[in-house]
């Protein structure tokens, strides 16, 4: 999968080239923007909930035994928007969005669209992979906004409900506010939008490098959401360190 | 065949030793000729015989492994050139975008280089599609058509370009012996109309000698003979006799 790196750095290079024609492709991106939209909303409110709730069921006990009642919405606050939501969310798209990215792009490849937008001198970059990778960077990081804010509420309820915890919601809330600086959130957030470009790029390779017919579109579709994911996690590490300066 | 009313728009094709291996294996053996500006230049040949492959070449989709493809001089490959020549190519399977629908594949070359207003697009849309016999179909999807749509839709797209060039792989080898006539009879009158050089790719005899000003028959990445249809008739080469008297023949019953 590694050997691909070089590629998909040339990929991304020359999208980043083609940013200006994302205006003229502007309802490619609101199409795309939608369809990311439609496709996952509700699906980040289900997961991000029960992130919240897991976490909090996990840590609270735990925290309340110890008589730190009152860290609770800290930790499930700072472990929900630092790293759950923006690597669970991008997980979620990849398999979500990846997925239909290589699958598009791939049989489009397969079935010789991409040669006759070739032969119209039409630059597949431009009209392809630019539209793509603006969307999914601008809808990746709002999606996680919204999944931090709803993997909260998840926590708060689940911290107030459950027997072993029982802390009042305000408790909850105003340790979750003395704990979490924006900075926390908008850590999360911009390490979503690289986990974005990450997806959009691994997917869009995939796609442009469809070989061997129609067989190989089901190849690039899952090998476009495994090396997302592969990549997400080791980028999420480096980006940790970096961000956090340690 | 037909005399050619004028030559304004047509341009021609150089093709100077060219050669390309694919996965191992010559596909094309040294390949040499001119198409000139204006003309229908048939290539025919046996399935396998690199007819499809040597067209991605010539509209430079793809590199040669030697030698070299010119339009009026320059290499197809070079910078630019694809913008300032209108060519155009109906592939064999069509190449529609099956994600737009048969209008918006019409007029996309109009649409993605901003060429014309929206209301002048679907003007030319209309009339491409009327051109092949598809007038109202602007609204359908290309997977609700048959093969020999598609085809025809492909053309009308190639039409909606104003080519100067226009190649076509195996145009009628979806469409019924009556569509085919069609279009045959467009490829031939575009060329008159507007003059366009064109290259189409065919093993239907009866298809290629009909519109041909020239034809070359290619087996096994080479040119066995290439010239007009009465010459290439009178080729003593036995594989071109073989491939053009090529028919079914009844096994006789006792
Ligand atoms: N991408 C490829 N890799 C390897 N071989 C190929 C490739 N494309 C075509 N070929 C081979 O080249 C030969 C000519 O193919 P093609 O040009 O499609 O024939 P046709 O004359 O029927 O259009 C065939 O033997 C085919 O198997
Ligand atoms: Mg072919």
């Amino acid at each position: 999968m590694f050997q691909n790196v070089g590629e998909m750095a040339l990929l991304f290079w020359r999208a980043i080239l083609a940013l200006p024609v994302a205006w003229r492709q502007r309802r490619k991106v609101f199409e795309q923007f939608f369809e990311i939209g439609n496709a996952s909303l509700l699906m980040v409110c289900l997961l991000s909930f029960f992130i919240g709730a897991v976490i909090a069921l996990q840590t609270g006990p735990m925290l309340v035994e110890r008589s730190l009642s009152s860290a609770v919405g800290g930790v499930v606050g700072l472990a929900i928007c630092r790293e759950l939501a923006p690597v669970l969310m991008s997980i979620l798209i990849a398999g979500r969005i990846g997925s239909a990215m290589a699958a598009e792009i791939g049989s489009m490849r397969v079935y010789q669209e991409i040669d006759a937008l070739r032969t119209m001198n039409i630059n597949p970059i431009h009209y392809l992979v630019v539209p793509r990778l603006v969307s999914i960077a601008v809808a990746l990081p709002l999606l996680v906004v919204f999944a931090i804010l709803v993997g909260w509420l998840g926590g708060a309820v689940v911290s107030f409900s459950n027997d072993r915890i029982a802390i009042p919601i305000q408790t909850f809330y105003s340790n979750l506010r003395d704990v979490v600086v924006v900075k926390d959130v908008l850590n999360g957030v911009f390490k979503s939008f690289v986990f974005a470009i990450v997806i959009a790029v691994v997917s869009c390779h995939q796609g442009l490098t469809t070989r061997d017919g129609p067989r190989g579109i089901g190849r690039s579709v899952t090998k476009a959401v495994v090396n997302s994911i592969v990549i997400i996690v080791i980028v999420d590490y480096i980006l940790t360190r970096a961000l956090l300066g340690a | 065949m037909t005399s050619k009313a004028n030559h304004r728009s047509g341009v021609g094709l150089q093709v100077r030793g060219l050669r390309r291996s694919l996965g191992g294996q010559e596909i094309l053996r040294g390949l040499d000729f001119d198409v000139r500006p204006g003309e229908i230049f048939v290539i025919m040949g046996p399935s396998g015989s690199g007819k499809s492959v040597l067209l991605r070449h010539l509209i430079g989709l793809e590199t040669p492994s030697e030698g070299e493809i010119q339009v009026d001089g320059q290499s197809i490959l070079a910078e630019g050139v694809m913008n300032k020549y209108r060519i155009a190519m109906v592939f064999q399977s069509g190449g529609l975008l099956n994600s737009l629908t048969v209008g918006e594949n019409v007029g996309l070359y109009l649409t993605e280089h901003q060429l014309k207003t929206p209301e002048e697009i679907a003007r030319v849309v209309a009339e491409k599609l009327e051109d092949v016999g598809l007038k109202g179909t602007e609204g359908k999807m290309p997977s609700e058509l048959s093969g020999g749509m598609r085809k025809r839709v492909a053309i009308a797209r190639a039409l909606a370009i104003e080519p100067q060039l226009i190649f076509y792989d195996e145009p009628t080898s979806e469409l019924d012996p009556l569509s085919s006539v069609v279009i045959a009879e467009e490829i031939a009158s575009l060329n008159e109309r507007i003059g366009v050089t064109s290259v189409v790719v065919s093993h239907d005899r009866e298809l290629s000698f009909g519109i041909a000003d020239r034809v070359a028959v290619i087996n096994e990445g080479r040119i066995i003979t290439i010239g007009t249809p009465a010459e290439v008739r009178r080729s003593p080469d036995p594989m071109v006799q073989e491939f053009l008297t090529a028919g079914f023949k009844r096994p006789a019953t006792v």
